[in-house]
């Protein structure tokens, strides 16, 4: 496998501009002679979708939802970043840049980097040309917030429901090309593997999920915009059907899966109330602007939150980093929340948690600007814990939300498998080892708005696919290797369910490969995952039959792919023997537990290759160079 | 607290459905309803039974995917909520529960509680956009918008489409889900100069879709876990007028 990661040379404002001139164009009347599949219909794909069809290129979308306008992205809530400065408060691209970079720990392709915040303004134009409602004020002007790990307002928002507002208006734009004959919609069809002829990636093959049908599309080049894998822990802010199956497949198709152990735990979530639980539920880190995180400085101190006296509360973050306080980036708010917990200072049940506090905030500017701010997640949290925040301080505590692990791609987005070009959540771009809060919006719209529009016409132009279709033998081969891996999953008829092998799993990955991770921890989880794995294919049950819908059938094709891939990924925790952002080896850090990064020997993205056994895969190296943003040790102080 | 499930079940499209009724033990208050169901499709796959169909994705309240008509009412007995935010601390031990999926003509049944809500999405496809492709847009502080427009529209645009209220109205209407698509792009100046074709050309999709005539009940504005307005509808029945006298 070759990492050819095709960075422009010359100085970085220029990169991007030079390398669209250069990059070769596809005449307009060629165009409608390309075909792209496209995976996925959140923002990435969504917005890659309806932009390629716009220039002229077929398009075929498909998602597992019933509708495009449900992929995950619809749940984001807090805001998209740009760097507009309408704050006028001293931001620029570089400075989104910057930020970008350093709250990244250093782990991020800095060319990619700055093309983003390049990009992030053209965004937010494009998003209120199609009529998304952000939040503005009276005089008429657009309203932003700030976010964790950033000291501007550069975030743009939609109440609390920022992921819905932009979905709805990238989904608006996919209609528009659906019903103009320029998109082909797919909806309730799951994609199980895709079809790599004459070394290149010119299909997929996929379940229909209402009738079990099998069946396959060809196509010129192949996007996955198929989000993240944070349900590899079973419990996570992700909806129930992300999942890791199509960027696995496509791995074990030849495509390198870069930094798999780089994953983001959210500081703010609601704790989990019992076993019976199937998610966590976010709260959105905006709130982190306005409440003020605490808990008790006593272990063990039971009183409720209204008795413990101001002195004998400790707001840890304020204290630990007095310039950015509340606003500390995600990785460091979590693990100082894990800290407090650890030590015996959590609060609620089973000490998993720390308060988060609006008292001061509603003191301060009343319960209607609070109302307004927030007003909806103080609903959702009440809706689900039963406690009223404005009366008592919200519990939250960390839970798993987002990877910036995914499939390695060049500066093109197209992975190590030719014509497979991959967007969104699903790459490993950008984001280095921690992303910030309000970024990934932004990443996936830029990737799919703007990026790979310019970039697949290059490879369009420069390959020249063949054209091919759905009778090649090819197509046909992988088609029986999908009907027989499910003709396996229910032939097992073992005992237990699909979700049982799932929760297991996702507690074995949280508590090994989880916010702390050590090499005892993860040798113990790499003995442990395939075993797991070998129990699963002697004893998962699977009821009901292939040729209908089968929602246990869907879930436990998931769940096998999910028990390769974590066995990758805590291979991934292993090998990277340093902390840095979200991936805390609790052998590197310092004496007041920070993250300690280790350059000299991890200053690169770790690229796997497939080969047969995920727990061997093969190590490559991309090399990471900062001549921009020096090396320096992060700090938030 | 202990349960008795009343739950629909159909195999496909074609077949006639029953009830069926199972006996569910030990539920948690704290568990949400869909959490619920959960418990009870591993039971079900523990006596060798299929599991019941039902869609779900972000079991947050924002993707519309869940449905569920429990007890008669779209969403369940919480105000302003969707089933998957509803928790079994809404209903008390020893409770019978009926469970059954959104019901309307342009809504066919896929399989058990799972129904094909695509009708919404070709409605959409109509015209519910602005037309405009990547590329090029203004600053997007060159046109002001006043707060409480800017919030009308966002009003309107909270819809989650999950169907709540067509499954609600007597007539398997859909005028709240449409006219609050109409509205969101008709209080915003991007909606402006397609506003009239817009309207048109989404309501004769909604008609020809099968949906039912709006008979003003407003049980979809009850039910509605957005609480979208039945204002809405009618601000699009006068720009529906003018459109129809093809005047702007
Ligand atoms: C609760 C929550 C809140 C968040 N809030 C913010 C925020 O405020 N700001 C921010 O910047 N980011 C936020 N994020 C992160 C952000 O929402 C996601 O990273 C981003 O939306 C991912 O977009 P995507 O298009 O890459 O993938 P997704 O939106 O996850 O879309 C994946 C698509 O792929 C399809 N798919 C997947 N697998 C298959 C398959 N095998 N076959 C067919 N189709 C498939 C799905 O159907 C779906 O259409 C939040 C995330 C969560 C969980
Ligand atoms: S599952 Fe998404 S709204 Fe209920």
């Amino acid at each position: 496998m070759q990492l050819d990661a095709k960075i422009p040379s010359g100085p970085i404002e220029q990169r991007w501009d030079d390398h669209r001139f250069e990059m070769k164009l596809v005449n307009p009347a060629n165009k409608r002679k390309h075909s792209v599949i496209v995976v996925g219909s959140g923002l990435a794909g969504g917005s890659a979708a309806a932009t390629l069809a716009e220039l002229g290129y077929r398009v075929h979308c498909f998602c597992f939802q019933d509708t495009p306008r449900r992929a995950h992205s619809i749940a984001a809530q807090g805001g998209i970043n740009a760097a507009k400065n309408y704050q006028n408060d001293g931001d620029s691209v570089y400075r989104l840049f910057y930020d970008t970079v350093k709250g990244g720990d250093f782990r991020s392709r800095e060319s990619n980097v700055y093309r983003l915040a390049q990009v992030s303004s053209a965004i937010i134009d494009q998003c209120v040309a199609q009529g998304v409602p952000f939040a503005r004020e009276y005089g008429g002007q657009l309203a932003n917030r700030s976010f964790g790990g950033a000291q501007v307002s550069r975030t743009f928002y939609a109440r609390g429901q920022t992921g819905q507002q932009l979905l709805l208006g990238c989904y608006a734009g996919l209609n528009r090309q659906i019903a103009l004959g320029n998109v082909k919609m797919y909806p309730r069809t799951e994609m199980l593997d895709v079809v790599v002829v004459d070394g290149a990636a010119r299909g997929i093959v996929v379940r229909d999920l209402v009738t079990g049908r099998i069946w396959s599309a060809a196509a010129d080049a192949v996007v996955l915009a198929t989000g993240g894998y944070s349900n590899v822990f079973y419990l996570s802010t992700n909806a129930k059907g992300c999942n890791v199956t199509a960027t696995w497949r496509a791995h074990r198709r030849g495509a390198g899966f870069a930094n798999p152990c780089y994953t983001q735990i959210h500081p703010t979530c609601i704790p989990q109330s019992g076993e019976h639980q199937s998610k966590l539920t976010l709260m959105s880190e905006s709130l982190r602007n306005d409440g003020r995180v605490w808990v008790p400085k006593e272990p063990g101190d039971k009183r409720a939150p209204g008795q413990i006296p101001e002195a004998e509360r400790d707001y840890y973050l304020e204290r630990k980093y007095p310039s950015f306080g509340n606003l500390a980036p995600r990785d460091i708010a979590s693990r100082s929340a894990k800290e407090a917990c650890d030590a015996g200072r959590g609060v609620g049940p089973g000490g998993r948690g720390v308060f988060l506090d609006f008292r001061d905030a509603i003191q301060r500017l009343g319960k209607d600007v609070i109302e307004m701010r927030y007003g909806n997640l103080f609903e959702m949290y009440q809706r689900i814990t039963d406690e009223d925040p404005y009366q008592v301080p919200m519990r939250i505590y960390p839970a798993p939300h987002y990877t910036m692990g995914g499939l390695w791609v060049d500066y093109n987005l197209m992975s190590t498998l030719p014509g497979l070009h991959v967007i969104g959540e699903a790459n490993f771009s950008d984001h280095g080892s921690n992303r910030l809060g309000a970024s990934a919006l932004m990443q996936g719209l830029a990737d799919g708005y703007f990026v790979l529009p310019y970039t697949i016409g290059h490879y369009f132009a420069t390959h020249k696919p063949k054209p091919l279709d759905t009778d090649h033998e090819e197509f046909k081969r992988v088609e029986r290797e999908v009907e027989e891996r499910i003709a396996r999953l229910i032939a097992v008829d073992g005992t237990r369910t699909p979700d049982s092998f799932h929760r297991e799993l996702g507690k074995l990955m949280w508590n090994d490969v989880g916010m702390a991770r050590s090499e005892k921890s993860l040798k113990h989880a790499l003995s442990r995952i395939p075993e797991l794995r070998e129990e699963f294919w002697k004893d998962v049950r699977v009821l009901g039959g292939r040729s209908e819908m089968n929602t246990a059938l869907e879930h436990a094709g998931r769940v096998a792919d999910l028990l390769e891939f974590a066995e990758t990924m805590a291979t991934d925790a292993l090998v990277r023997d340093e902390s840095c952002g979200g991936h805390f080896r609790e052998e590197h850090q310092t004496p007041d537990g920070e993250a300690k990064r280790d350059d000299e020997n991890y200053c690169h993205a770790t690229v796997w290759e497939y080969t047969g056994d995920p727990g061997k895969p093969n190590e490559h190296r991309e090399p990471l160079e900062f001549e921009y943003v020096h090396l320096q040790t992060r700090s938030y102080k | 607290m202990n349960l008795t499930l009343n739950v629909w079940r159909q195999k496909g499209p074609q077949d006639a459905g029953r009830m069926e009724t199972h006996y569910l033990k030990d539920i948690s208050p704290d568990t949400s309803f869909l959490e619920m169901l959960d418990l009870l499709n591993e039971q079900l796959m523990g006596e060798g039974k299929e599991a019941i169909a039902f869609d779900h994705d972000c079991r947050e309240g924002i993707c519309g995917m869940c449905s569920l008509v429990i007890n008669g009412v779209a969403h369940g007995p919480q105000r302003a909520t969707t089933t998957c935010q509803l928790h079994m601390r809404s209903f008390k031990d020893g409770d019978t529960i009926d469970i059954e999926p959104f019901r309307a003509r342009a809504f066919p049944v896929v399989k058990d509680l799972a129904v094909d809500r695509s009708s919404f999405d070709r409605v959409l496809q109509a015209g519910g956009y602005v037309s405009v492709n990547t590329g090029g847009a203004p600053d997007a502080n060159a046109v002001p918008i006043g707060k409480e427009e800017a919030d009308k529209a966002m009003d309107a645009a909270a819809c989650i489409g999950c169907g709540a209220c067509v499954a609600a109205c007597p007539n398997a209407s859909a005028m709240l889900f449409v006219s609050a698509k109409v509205g969101h792009l008709a209080h915003l100046p991007q909606g402006q100069p397609e506003r009239t074709r817009r309207v048109g050309a989404m309501v004769s999709a909604m008609d020809g879709e099968g949906f039912g005539n709006c008979r003003n009940y407003y049980e979809c504005e009850a039910v509605c876990p957005k609480d979208i307005s039945r204002d809405f509808i009618g601000e699009m029945n006068k720009d529906f007028r003018r459109a129809a006298l093809g005047g702007r």
